[in-house]
């Protein structure tokens, strides 16, 4: 479907993206996950056109689109800040789109129709985007987007200016919309979370560079890098004869009695969280707080400073890297 | 009472507005129902023939001229000054500040001097007229200098800045976004000009054309200097009135008359370029 090969981005002969090859298949959610900075945003913006690879190529359907301006891309890209015409209402804005591709003005209709009914604007399509709140004018560009039917949508951090409970809400309907539309979305967040609940795919990026690419589940269980293992989730990381390997919270098991054991610490603290229970550890033999997510049965009362061992089940570390 | 409250910071600015403008401006109304006698003196009588003589067709047609000119004005400043406007908006920081400080260094010269300069350029003997003759692309010198032409590029020459600074603001201001978007959507860059930037900059356009037109239409300076006798414009007319023939009723009532149309004028075009999304947020 989307096939970026060897595609590198370099500003002023600083590189921003470093060689990336990547495919992206027909109906997949592709989401690409990283700090702020990492050239995720840099990516899609290649996509979309308004950012030209220092080299390699990007493909649509087996097409070239490296040199053809945005506006000749089959694909629609949801900006971070939305970007909606302010001085057009609600429905000229989802028009736009279609006007500009000279559309006959009932399949328009047609087509503005079925965008403002998937994202429930019905009721505002007469509205200036100044008269919406943040979660409605969210809508719209994804309507404005849709309407086009494009082949990929592109997506830019769109939930990034929302309050979280919004952003809960709007997560379920962009994953719902994505599988009843069916086409292509390539997703940019810095939400780990969000790309988790999300994806079909996530590519994690750091500094310009692709630490790993897999399903949520492939990222979660076996991280092949030290970044990957920690951004992703939360994670404790040992050190035995110079290699890594990672250990998750709710894999650690906490014992009174600390014969036995794979390590031995001190509670430095204990946080109650509703749902789950942690214990923050300071281990003996290295400089280091290991947290451990204490089985929610477990009603054992612990008290800060006491000595405990940390103990895994074999086969339960993931070793990480070569 | 709480819009009583935040009308009260208010008050400096209506003390100021009263005290510079509507005061002055009844006293000129209250003048121009008066009379006058033989010396020149206001004469404390109730009377409207001050307006009545106005309908004269002499007037009238210098009143008519002095709008289609200020509107000719307008027109042509906007249309050199948008491009220019928008070729600074979109040029490198260093091409910006010399840009804007190009268009603003005029105004560091006396305007007298600057509209004299403009009859050497003019004149029979001037400038343009010898250029022509030396590439022998005419054998007798044109009459540039006192015609409506004269005056139309005097004109056009000292309001462009009037018009390209608010331009140039509207332009700066707009979220460059909105041309990403549009641009991704599908739309070849004219149409993002047509249906996005200029749109946008709307108030921009309104701003510099109202300031553009009360400036001309208000403008003895040029008319005098560059149009000679026969190109007169209300405010030549008002002028003289006041200093020359000595009837003030008369020139108050043309000030009235001038101000009243300005007002109407500027209301019509207002009503005209205000989208309803504008009035929709200002009805918020």
């Amino acid at each position: 479907m989307i096939e970026l090969s060897g595609v590198e981005k370099q500003f002023a002969g600083q590189v921003v993206v470093h060689p990336l090859s990547l495919t992206i298949k027909e109906g997949e959610f592709l989401t690409l996950l990283g700090p702020s900075g990492c050239g995720k945003t840099t990516i899609l913006r290649m996509i979309a056109g308004f950012e030209q690879p220092t080299s390699g190529q990007i493909l649509l359907d087996g097409t070239d689109l490296t040199s053809l301006p945005p506006n000749r891309r089959d694909l629609n890209l949801v900006f971070q800040h939305y970007a909606l015409f302010p001085h057009m209402t609600v429905e000229d804005n989802i028009a736009f789109g279609l006007k500009m591709k000279k559309l006959p003005p009932k399949e328009q209709r047609k087509r503005i129709d079925e965008a403002v009914a998937m994202t429930q604007l019905t009721a505002l399509v007469k509205r200036y985007p100044h008269q919406l709140s943040g979660g409605q004018q969210q809508r719209v560009a994804i309507a404005r987007a849709i309407a086009n039917k494009p082949k990929v949508l592109l997506l830019d951090e769109p939930l990034g200016a929302l309050d979280l409970q919004l952003r809960k809400n709007l997560q379920s309907e962009l994953k719902h919309l994505q599988r009843s539309l069916g086409i292509t979305f390539v997703y940019v967040t810095h939400d780990q979370e969000e790309a988790m609940m999300l994806s079909d795919r996530i590519v994690i990026m750091n500094s310009g560079k692709v630490e790993q690419i897999g399903t949520p589940r492939e990222i979660y269980a076996t991280p092949k890098t030290l970044f990957s293992a920690t951004f992703v989730g939360e994670n404790n990381i040992f050190s035995l004869d110079g290699r890594l390997f990672a250990v998750r919270p709710e894999k650690l098991s906490v014992e009174r009695n600390p014969e036995g054991c794979k390590r031995v610490g001190e509670v430095m603290d204990v946080l109650y969280l509703g749902s789950i229970h942690k214990l923050i550890v300071q281990l003996e033999d290295e400089p280091m707080t290991v947290s451990i997510i204490l089985d929610i049965s477990d009603e054992r009362p612990w008290t800060i400073g006491e000595k405990v061992g940390v103990n895994w089940k074999t086969g339960d570390e993931v070793v990480i890297g070569p | 009472m709480r819009r009583w409250r935040s009308g009260l910071g208010l008050l400096p600015v209506l003390f100021w507005l009263s005290l510079f403008l509507v005061v002055p401006m009844l006293i000129v109304v209250v003048i121009s129902f008066m009379g006058r006698d033989e010396l020149g003196n206001v004469v404390f009588t109730f009377q409207a023939s001050s307006y009545a003589t106005f309908f004269d067709s002499l007037y009238l047609g210098i009143y008519w001229d002095t709008i289609v000119l200020s509107v000719v004005t307008t027109v042509l400043c906007l249309l050199f000054s948008y491009p220019l406007a928008y070729y600074i908006a979109n040029a490198g920081p260093r091409m910006q500040t010399w840009g804007l400080a190009l268009i603003t260094i005029p105004f560091w010269i006396n305007f007298l001097i600057r509209t004299y300069a403009w009859v050497l350029l003019l004149r029979t003997q001037g400038v343009v007229n010898n250029l022509l003759i030396q590439f022998g692309w005419i054998h007798e010198p044109l009459q540039l200098l006192y015609t409506k032409g004269a005056v139309l590029l005097g004109m056009v020459y000292t309001f462009i800045p009037f018009m390209v600074l608010p331009i140039y603001v509207a332009l700066e201001q707009m979220d460059k976004r909105l041309l990403e978007a549009a641009d991704d959507l599908g739309a070849t860059r004219w149409k993002s000009f047509w249906h996005i930037t200029l749109p946008q900059t709307k108030s921009g356009i309104m701003t510099g054309s109202v300031l553009v037109y009360v400036s001309t239409s208000g403008m003895f300076v040029v008319t005098d200097i560059l149009g000679g006798a026969k190109s007169a414009m209300i405010s030549n007319i008002i002028q003289s009135q006041f200093l020359g023939a000595r009837n003030w009723p008369f020139g108050a009532a043309l000030s009235v008359i001038f101000v009243i149309t300005s007002l109407v004028l500027i209301a019509l075009f207002n009503r005209a370029m205000t989208s309803r999304h504008l009035a929709a947020k200002e009805g918020r």
